[in-house]
C-alpha cells in the first residue's frame, strides 16, 4: 500500500474561486492510501514545494497527488520537488482541477465535486504507480529544415552559426520561397531580392549547410535527438555538381511553352529552367511533364549544347538517408485557390489577379519587366480596385475561405496601392476592406502614407461582385461609411487572397507526429510560452506553417526556433521518457498488432525459447519494444488482444483503476 | 448432399500419410451421434477407415486446431478446409499463430452444412441415425419406422444460408472444383437490429445473452480466439471469470470478445454453431464487420494472408478519428 500526500492547489482565485479546495481535500483524506491531505495558495511556489518536501519527510510519503494545473505546466515542478526529497519523481500523479475542471465550470458545488473526482482519480492510480527511471539517448549533432523560405534559410544560417550541420529540404528547385517572388517589402520599401538573395548566398557559401533542392521528406522514424530521416531528391535529370548554371540549355530547348510557375503563370519558361536568375543552387532542372526527350525520347538538344555534360536524361529519383537531432517544420503558405470566389470573376478575367500575381506583375524580373501592364492586353490601367479579406475572416462562409484573419494582406495592399500611385500618379487607387488592421512597428503609418500622401481611396466596404464588360472590369460594392452602392469602371481587380498553410503540411504533420490545427497549421507546444517548439519533442515551428506571418515576424521566428535546436544539439544526452511500452512475453501472441499500429516503428519480433512446465521447450515469435524508440502513445496496448502489451506509467490496470474511482 | 464424397478425402489422405508429406490429419470423426461430429487427428490409413467422417454435420472449422497441434506434431499435418475454414486459416497466418510449412492444405468444396437444431424443429426427438445422400436428408428417429425426409435446402445452418464464399483463399491443393466469393445477405439481421429503438435493440440482447450458460464454447472454438493466455483467464486483466451476479452480466463477456476479435473475426460462424443456448453471436460480430466496412471501407479478414486490417494498421493517410464519427450519420 502506498502512503500518498494529496496537495490541492488554490491557484490563487483561478482554482478556488470555482472549488471548494477545503472540501476537496477533506474529501480525499479518506480515499485508501491517503496519509496526509492539504492544501495551499500557490502548490508551485517555492513554500509550497516546501510544503510538500516537508510532508514526504514528515509521513515518510511514498506518493504524491497534486490536484493542481495540468500536467503540461508544472508536472515536471512536482517530480523535481519529490525527487529532491528522496522519492521516485514517477510517484507524483496531477489532478488536473483547472484547465479540465475550474475553469470551464462557474458553479462551486459542480466545480467541487468534480475536482474531487479527480483527485479519487489520480489517488486511485498512484496507488498502482511504481518508480520507474528514465533512460538516456544520445544526440545527434544535426538539424535539418524542411522548407527553404525565408523561414527556412535564417533557420539554417542560425543553427550554422553556432557551428552545428544543418540540411534544407526544398521541394522547389531553388530555396528562396515566397520572398524571393515578392517585390518590394514593406513597411520600409526595399526590393525583397535585395535582401533575400544576400541570405540565399550565405546559404549557398556556408560549409555547414547542404542544400537538397527539389527534394521532399518521405518518411520519419526515431525521436528526438535521433531521427532517421529518408529524403527524395527527385530527379532533375541535370547533375546538380556539374551544371554550371550558365543557361545554354535554356536559349536552345524548343520546348518554350511551359507555363512559368514562378511568375505564377503568367508567362511560359522552356522544359529545361533555372527559375529565376539567382536561383540557389544555380543549376538547371529539367520538366519531366514537357520535356520531349523525356516523353519520347526525341530532342536531346540541351544535352548536346551542355559544355559541361551535366544532363543526365537517365537519372532517378534518389533516396537519401540522415541523421538528425532537430527537425525545423518551416513550410510556409500559399494564397488560397479563387476557384470558389466566383464572384470576382478571377476566372472569367484576366484582369482580376491575385496580389501575388501583381508583385510579379510589378517586379522588374517578371512577365513585364516591372512596367504595371494588364495581363488581357498589355495596356496601362488607369483604374484599379484592390478588394482585401477575399477567404480572409469568413465566418458564414468557412465552406469557402478561411475563418482566420491573414495578418499580411492590409499591409501589402497599402503597399500596392502606395507604389501604383507613386510609380504611376495617372492611376485611381481603391481598396475596399472591412477593417484595416496594423499592428506592428511602423505600419500603421504606413498606411496613413498611403491614404493621405498618396491619395489612395480607402472605402469600407465589400465587393460584391466584378463583371467583365468590354475592356472594363465593372466593380459592384458597398460604402458601408456613407451607406451606398458603388460602381466603379475598373482596369484591373486585385484580389488580396487568404493564405493557408502548403498542402504538404498535412502528410509531414503525420510522418512527425506533429500536431496541427483545424486549418493544418502545425500547433505550437504551447501559444504564448513555446511558440516555437511543436508538441513533439524536437521538432520546431518557424513561419507561416504555423500561423499567418510577415517577414519581419518570421525572421524573428526563424532566428528563434534556431536557438531551441542550438540549446537541443549542444546537449550530449537526452533523457528520456520511461513511460514506455513493454511486452509481456509469456503472454504475447506474436500476432503483430503492435507492431502494425506502432506510428514509431518500435516494435520488432524475435523467436524466443520458452520452457514449457512439461520440462519441452517451445519456440515462440514474440513482441520486444525498443525503449529508446517508443514514445508512450499506447496504441499497441489497445491493439495487444491478450493484454500483453502494457505502457510504463499508464498501465491499463492504472487506467481502469481512475475510471473505476471516477465512475465509483 | 455434398459433392466432394469420404472416399475421395480418405484417399487423399491415406496417400499423403503413406508418402510421407503428411504425418497427421485433421479430420473429422462420429461423435456421440451422426450429427456430433467432433475433430479428430487420424494417423494411419486404418484410423481414417474406421473413424474418418464427411457429411453434412462436418461444420467444425480446423484452422484453430493448427496453432496447438502443429507445435506438436513433428511432421506436417494436413488439414481439410472448407472455403470458409480457409479465411480463418489466412488470418491465423497473418498473425503468425502457426508455421505454415508445417501445414499440408487440402481446400475441399462445400454445399453448406446442415444445422441439428433446425432438423430437431423438423421432426419429433429421439434421432437415432440421419443418412446425408441425395437433397434430402433420411433421418431415422426411435419413433417412426420409415425415416423422415428433410429437404438439405431447408435445414442449412443460418452461416450457410448466407455464405459469404465459395473460394478458397487459401490451400496447397484442391480436390473438386473452385467456387466463387458470393454476395451474400448476411448484413441484413444485422441490419434489422439497427432498425431498432435502443430499448428495443437493449431487450433482444438481454432476452439473447440472459441465456448464456457461459461455458465458454464460444471462445474455445473461436479461430480468432488463440491467445497464449486468454483476458478472461488471466487474473491481472480484471475481467476474468467471476460468478455472474445476475443472468445478464455476461453480456460483458460477450461485448469484451466482440471488440477483442473485431477486425480479426472471418466470420465464420463457430461461434453461433457451437452456442448449446442457440445465442445468436455472430450477430455481434457482423455488426463490427458492418461497421469496419462503413467506417474504413469494405475489409474481409482473412482474404488475404498479411492484409492489413483496419483497425490494426497505421500510415500516414489515416483519417482523423472525428473523420470516422462523421461517417457514423451518413453510413451506418
Amino acid at each position: 500500500m502506498q502512503r500518498i500526500g494529496v496537495f490541492v492547489c488554490w491557484c490563487g482565485t483561478n482554482i478556488a474561486g470555482t472549488v471548494d479546495v477545503k472540501a476537496v481535500a477533506e474529501a480525499l483524506k479518506n480515499e485508501p492510501g491517503v496519509i496526509v491531505s492539504t492544501d495551499y495558495q500557490y502548490m508551485c511556489s517555492q513554500s509550497g514545494q516546501q510544503m510538500i518536501k516537508d510532508a514526504i519527510a514528515e509521513h515518510k510519503l511514498t506518493g504524491i497527488v497534486v490536484c493542481s494545473c495540468s500536467p503540461r505546466m508544472h508536472e515536471t515542478t512536482f517530480r523535481k520537488t519529490a525527487a529532491s526529497a528522496g522519492i521516485n519523481p514517477y510517484m507524483v500523479e496531477i489532478a488536473n482541477i483547472r484547465e479540465q475542471c475550474s475553469w470551464v465550470h462557474k458553479d462551486m458545488p459542480i466545480g467541487t465535486e468534480k475536482a474531487i473526482i479527480l483527485g479519487k482519480a489520480a489517488v486511485a492510480k498512484v496507488n498502482l504507480n511504481a518508480p520507474l527511471t528514465p533512460g538516456e539517448s544520445p544526440v545527434t549533432k544535426r538539424a535539418l529544415v524542411i522548407g527553404g523560405g525565408i523561414a527556412g534559410i535564417q533557420t539554417a544560417l542560425d543553427i550554422a552559426d553556432a557551428g552545428f550541420p544543418v540540411d534544407i529540404v526544398e521541394k522547389k528547385p531553388t530555396i528562396g520561397g515566397k520572398m524571393a517572388q515578392l517585390d518590394k517589402t514593406f513597411p520600409t520599401l526595399d526590393c525583397a531580392a535585395c535582401i533575400l538573395t544576400p541570405k540565399m548566398v550565405d546559404v549557398a557559401q556556408n560549409d555547414k549547410i547542404r542544400i537538397f533542392s527539389y527534394s521532399e521528406v518521405t518518411d520519419v522514424k526515431g525521436f528526438v535527438g535521433n531521427f532517421d530521416v529518408t529524403i527524395r531528391k527527385h530527379a532533375r535529370y541535370v547533375k546538380e555538381d556539374v551544371c554550371t548554371g550558365c543557361g545554354a540549355c535554356i536559349e536552345k530547348c524548343p520546348m518554350k511553352k511551359v507555363p512559368n510557375e514562378f511568375n505564377l503563370g503568367m508567362d511560359n519558361r522552356t522544359a529545361i529552367y533555372i527559375p529565376f536568375a539567382q536561383a540557389t543552387p544555380k543549376v538547371a532542372t529539367i520538366d519531366p511533364n514537357y520535356c520531349n526527350m523525356l516523353k519520347n525520347g526525341k530532342c536531346g538538344l540541351c544535352a548536346k549544347v551542355c559544355a559541361a555534360g551535366a544532363i543526365d536524361y537517365t537519372q532517378k529519383d534518389e533516396f537519401i538517408e540522415e541523421k538528425y537531432g532537430a527537425i525545423v517544420v518551416a513550410t510556409g503558405f500559399n494564397p488560397i485557390s479563387m476557384e470558389k470566389f466566383d464572384e470576382y470573376a478571377y476566372s472569367q478575367s484576366k484582369d482580376v489577379i491575385t496580389s501575388l500575381e501583381f508583385e510579379r506583375l510589378t517586379n522588374a524580373a517578371g512577365p513585364t519587366a516591372g512596367k504595371l501592364l494588364r495581363p488581357s492586353d498589355g495596356k496601362h490601367p488607369h483604374t484599379i480596385v484592390f478588394v482585401q479579406c477575399v477567404g480572409s475572416r469568413c465566418e458564414a462562409c468557412a465552406e469557402k475561405g478561411k475563418e482566420y484573419c491573414s495578418k499580411i494582406c492590409c499591409m501589402y495592399t497599402a503597399k500596392h496601392a502606395m507604389l501604383t500611385r507613386d510609380k504611376y500618379p495617372d492611376t485611381d487607387v481603391y481598396v475596399f476592406y472591412i477593417d484595416v488592421r496594423t499592428p506592428g512597428k511602423n505600419f500603421d503609418e504606413f498606411y496613413r502614407r498611403a491614404v493621405e500622401e498618396y491619395g489612395v481611396h480607402y472605402i469600407k466596404g465589400m465587393v460584391g461582385k466584378v463583371t467583365p464588360e468590354g475592356d472594363k472590369l465593372k466593380v459592384q460594392a458597398s460604402d458601408l461609411l456613407l451607406n451606398k452602392q458603388l460602381h466603379i469602371d475598373a482596369d484591373l481587380v486585385v484580389l488580396a487572397a487568404a493564405i493557408e498553410p502548403d498542402k504538404s503540411a498535412r502528410p509531414l504533420a503525420t510522418l512527425l507526429t506533429a500536431s496541427m490545427d483545424t486549418n493544418d497549421f502545425f500547433t505550437e507546444a504551447h501559444p504564448k510560452l513555446r511558440p516555437v517548439e511543436s508538441p513533439t519533442a524536437g521538432v520546431f515551428l518557424s513561419g507561416a506553417c504555423q500561423g499567418p506571418k510577415d517577414i519581419p515576424e518570421t525572421v524573428s521566428q526563424a532566428g528563434a526556433a534556431a536557438s531551441k535546436v542550438i540549446g537541443l544539439l549542444a546537449k550530449d544526452k537526452l533523457t528520456g521518457n520511461p513511460c514506455v511500452a513493454h511486452s509481456d512475453e509469456m503472454m504475447c501472441n506474436g500476432c503483430s498488432s503492435c507492431e502494425r499500429v506502432c506510428p514509431y516503428g518500435a516494435i520488432t519480433y524475435n523467436d524466443k525459447e520458452f520452457r514449457m512446465p512439461d520440462r519441452t521447450t517451445l519456440i515462440r515469435r514474440v513482441a520486444s519494444v525498443n525503449p529508446a524508440v517508443c514514445q508512450g502513445c499506447g496504441a499497441c496496448t489497445v491493439a495487444c488482444p491478450s493484454g500483453a502489451m502494457d505502457l510504463h506509467g499508464f498501465a491499463s490496470s492504472q487506467i481502469m483503476a481512475e475510471v473505476d474511482a471516477i465512475c465509483k | 448432399m455434398q459433392k466432394i464424397t469420404r472416399e475421395q478425402l480418405i484417399e487423399k489422405a491415406s496417400a499423403l500419410l503413406a508418402d510421407g508429406t503428411v504425418k497427421q490429419v485433421l479430420g473429422w470423426a462420429k461423435g456421440e451421434f451422426d450429427y456430433d461430429i467432433t475433430p479428430a487427428v487420424f494417423e494411419s490409413a486404418e484410423e481414417l477407415n474406421a473413424n474418418f467422417v464427411w457429411s453434412d454435420f462436418c461444420g467444425a472449422n480446423f484452422s484453430k486446431y493448427l496453432v496447438s497441434k502443429t507445435r506438436k506434431c513433428d511432421g506436417k499435418i494436413l488439414v481439410f478446409l472448407k472455403p470458409c475454414d480457409t479465411y480463418s486459416f489466412n488470418q491465423l497466418l497473418t498473425e503468425h499463430r502457426f508455421d505454415r510449412e508445417k501445414v499440408y492444405a487440402v481446400g475441399i468444396p462445400c454445399e453448406g452444412m446442415a444445422d441439428i437444431a433446425k432438423i430437431k424443429e423438423i421432426c419429433a426427438d429421439g434421432i437415432a441415425s440421419i443418412d446425408c445422400e441425395g437433397d434430402a436428408l433420411k433421418v431415422h428417429t426411435l419413433y417412426d419406422d420409415e425415416p423422415v425426409c428433410v429437404p438439405a435446402a431447408d435445414v442449412l445452418a443460418e452461416r450457410c444460408v448466407n455464405c459469404k464464399s465459395k473460394k478458397h483463399v487459401a490451400y496447397d491443393e484442391l480436390l473438386g472444383e473452385e467456387g466463387e466469393v458470393l454476395d451474400s445477405a448476411r448484413f441484413d439481421e444485422v441490419a434489422k437490429l439497427e432498425a431498432m429503438t435502443p430499448d428495443e435493440r437493449f431487450a433482444f440482447w438481454q432476452g439473447e445473452l440472459s441465456r448464456c450458460i457461459r461455458c465458454n464454447a464460444c471462445r474455445n472454438v473461436c479461430p480468432a480466439c488463440t491467445c497464449e493466455k486468454c483476458v478472461f483467464d488471466n487474473p491481472n486483466s480484471g475481467v476474468e471469470n467471476k460468478s455472474p451476479a445476475n443472468s445478464f452480466e455476461e453480456k460483458m463477456f460477450h461485448i469484451i470478445r466482440a471488440f477483442h476479435v473485431a477486425g480479426r473475426c472471418t466470420d465464420c460462424g463457430e461461434c453461433s454453431r457451437v452456442c448449446p443456448q442457440h445465442i445468436p453471436l455472430h450477430l455481434l460480430n457482423r455488426k463490427f464487420i458492418k461497421d469496419i466496412d462503413n467506417f474504413y471501407g469494405e475489409y474481409q479478414a482473412g482474404a488475404e494472408e498479411g492484409s492489413r486490417a483496419p483497425l490494426v494498421d497505421y500510415t500516414t493517410e489515416d483519417i482523423e478519428p472525428g473523420e470516422v464519427f462523421d461517417r457514423r450519420d451518413t453510413d451506418a
